[in-house]
């Protein structure tokens, strides 16, 4: 008998039961669920199921960050009635306009771990798995069904496994291996499945890094995503956690669907163009194309070394179009004004907006005009994502993304960094 | 069985292009939804779509946002039964829970066009589509249970909840 898959272990432990195999149908009791603004509308839902408490309102968490601050008055509608539905119910966790972006902040609190279930209502909900946690995205009236009843449905999945060895080389980055995993296998490449990371090349990625790879792999059309967590990511928890944990490994023998080696050394800076995030290509094919905005922030890459990363390239230039900056939490927002890099970033010519999800999915605060093109940090690029159907997505790395915004045009940022050395040793010799 | 005309469309068809991002927190009322579904896909769909059509579509038909609208939207438009080579797995488990059927069927949109009709047999499990027979595949009872009641929300209904204590 062959051994299991993190995702087979993590579902029969939440399902109580002794063992599951892919293809399984459990009632999975999540150890945490979240939705954000979408709640009000989830709300609805809830009460037409007749159900009239949430089953365990501690394990339910609730951010404001999709459209936060409220740009119209229906959107602050919206927020109030969730304000008031989270009194009503007693709902533990509930975060503010300006906490953050939900994955952010509920890694940043430590309200999921190693080895338990999290299922939101938000399709990035894969993000959890770089904490080694089983996170998986479900719908609206799902989500009510999780308030009622506190249990889900979920078919076990197959899984995957990708193996990555070797470094990263500098100036490419976790990033542009997602946006390479999607180039190679499309947008369906991990459909309905588990990805599992393996390898020693996860121990060379640092935390900000590994936060990437899962919340990408929902581009993938992966159920779920997962990297064994170590020592790192339990000192990372130690701080906030308010429960005790058991983390889980896939078994030597589990049999996997696809099994695929990346060697990280190989890679190069990615770029995504118009209009999905598989249409991947090496920055150097793409370098000079116009772009009329440029975006860092979202769930994928708006953590604080995310901002360090475009600020190292940004220090001393000034950019050429407007060039937004939204940190993925208050968190990363006090980090990065403690260090100098947001000081660093407005010198460069760029604006910090509120922690959210900003322009992301086209609700506010960097909307494009018809027939501009952004250059975003994002995962998504599809037509219409930004809030404006005839506007193009390119999908980057922060380094690169600052590169060309300094230059107003797809740039390379090893080009900029490479500059930058010649001054400062010509400023030397002078 | 039963008769339905036809709408197809492409392979990775995302739930931007189904039910637009810009609505999701403005837009309540689900016939509303239904008539901007698939707007910068289709602009014929809303405005000519009967009850009982079903879409035929490519790979991987919904990626994209976990937004359900995209189903609901589809759903009011009268849409009951979706056909994909394959699905987004949590637009699947969208339409399940929402009493939509979804049906995997790989190849069948590269032999239909929009306008073209199809029979469906839910007994036998096929699809007759010029002349030739294409399997349904069969779902897990709870999965089937669910979609019979016409979805999470009615399954729910069913069940003898606790009163809420006074606040
Ligand atoms: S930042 Fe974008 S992708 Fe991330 S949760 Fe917000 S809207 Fe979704």
């Amino acid at each position: 008998m062959s051994g299991h898959t993190f995702v087979e272990k993590a579902l029969a432990r939440a399902a109580h039961a002794d063992s599951a195999r892919a293809g399984d149908v459990l009632d999975v009791q999540p150890d945490l669920i979240f939705s954000h603004d979408n709640s009000a509308a989830i709300r609805r839902i809830f009460m037409e199921t007749g159900a009239q408490r949430i089953a365990r309102p501690d394990r339910v968490a609730i951010t404001l960050d999709h459209a936060a601050p409220a740009p119209t008055t229906q959107h602050a509608q919206n927020h109030a009635e969730i304000r008031e539905w989270v009194r009503q119910q007693g709902i533990a966790n509930f975060f503010e306009v300006g906490r953050g972006i939900c994955h952010q902040v509920i890694s940043e609190e430590a309200l999921v771990l190693p080895g338990e279930v999290i299922l939101g209502a938000d399709s990035h909900s894969t993000h959890y798995g770089w904490l080694g946690a089983f996170g998986m995205g479900v719908g609206r009236t799902e989500m009510a069904a999780l308030w009622a009843t506190g249990e889900l449905w979920l078919q076990v999945p197959e899984s995957m496994r990708i193996t990555l060895t070797g470094h990263l080389r500098p100036g490419v980055t976790s990033k542009d291996l997602a946006l390479f995993i999607l180039g190679q296998w499309g947008a369906d490449g991990g459909q309905y499945r588990s990805v599992e990371f393996a390898g020693e090349g996860i121990s060379s990625l640092t935390l900000d890094q590994r936060a990437v790879l899962p919340n990408m792999m929902a581009e993938f059309g992966a159920m779920s995503a997962y990297i064994p967590p170590d020592q790192a990511i339990f000192d990372y928890l130690e701080r906030n956690r308010q429960r005790d944990y058991t983390p889980l490994y896939p078994d030597d023998d589990a049999i996997y669907a696809d099994d695929y080696i990346i060697d990280l050394s190989s890679l190069q800076p990615q770029v995504a163009i118009p209009h999905s995030p598989d249409n991947v290509h090496n920055l150097s094919d793409v370098i000079g194309q116009p772009i009329q905005q440029a975006f860092i922030g979202t769930c994928t890459n708006g953590r604080y070394e995310d901002l360090a990363a475009a600020a190292e390239i940004l220090a001393g230039h000034h950019v050429a179009v407007r060039t937004i900056v939204i940190p993925a939490s208050s968190e990363v927002l006090l980090r990065a004004t403690r260090s100098g890099v947001l000081q660093t970033l407005i010198e460069a010519g760029a604006t910090i907006n509120t922690p959210g999800c900003g322009p992301c999915m086209g609700n506010h605060m960097g909307i494009p005009a018809p027939d501009e093109a952004t250059i975003s940090t994002g995962n998504r690029n599809f037509r219409g994502r930004m809030g404006t159907a005839q506007a193009d997505i390119y999908l980057a790395s922060p380094a690169v993304v600052a590169a060309s915004a300094i230059a107003g045009a797809i740039a390379d940022p090893h080009e900029i960094l490479i500059q930058q050395q010649a001054i400062n040793a010509s400023g030397a010799i002078l | 069985m039963s008769h339905h005309r036809v709408w197809v469309y492409g392979d990775h068809i995302n739930t931007d292009v189904i039910f637009p991002g810009k609505y999701t927190y403005t837009m309540k009322d689900p016939t509303q939804m239904a008539s901007v579904a698939l707007q910068d896909l289709d602009e014929n769909f809303a405005s000519q779509v009967q009850a009982g059509d079903v879409i035929v579509a490519g790979r991987n038909w919904g990626c994209g946002s976990s937004r359900e609208q995209a189903v609901t939207a589809l759903k009011y438009a009268g849409v009951r039964t979706l056909i994909a080579a394959s699905f987004n797995g949590l637009y699947f488990r969208n339409c399940i829970n929402q009493g939509v059927h979804p049906i995997v069927c790989p190849g069948l949109a590269d032999t239909l066009q929009t306008g073209d009709s199809i029979e469906i047999d839910l007994d036998e499990h096929v699809i007759v589509a010029n002349g030739n027979a294409y399997p349904i595949p069969t779902l897990s009872p709870t999965v089937r249970a669910i979609l019979e009641t016409g979805g999470l929300v009615n399954m729910l209904r069913e069940r003898d909840w606790p009163m809420a204590e006074a606040t």
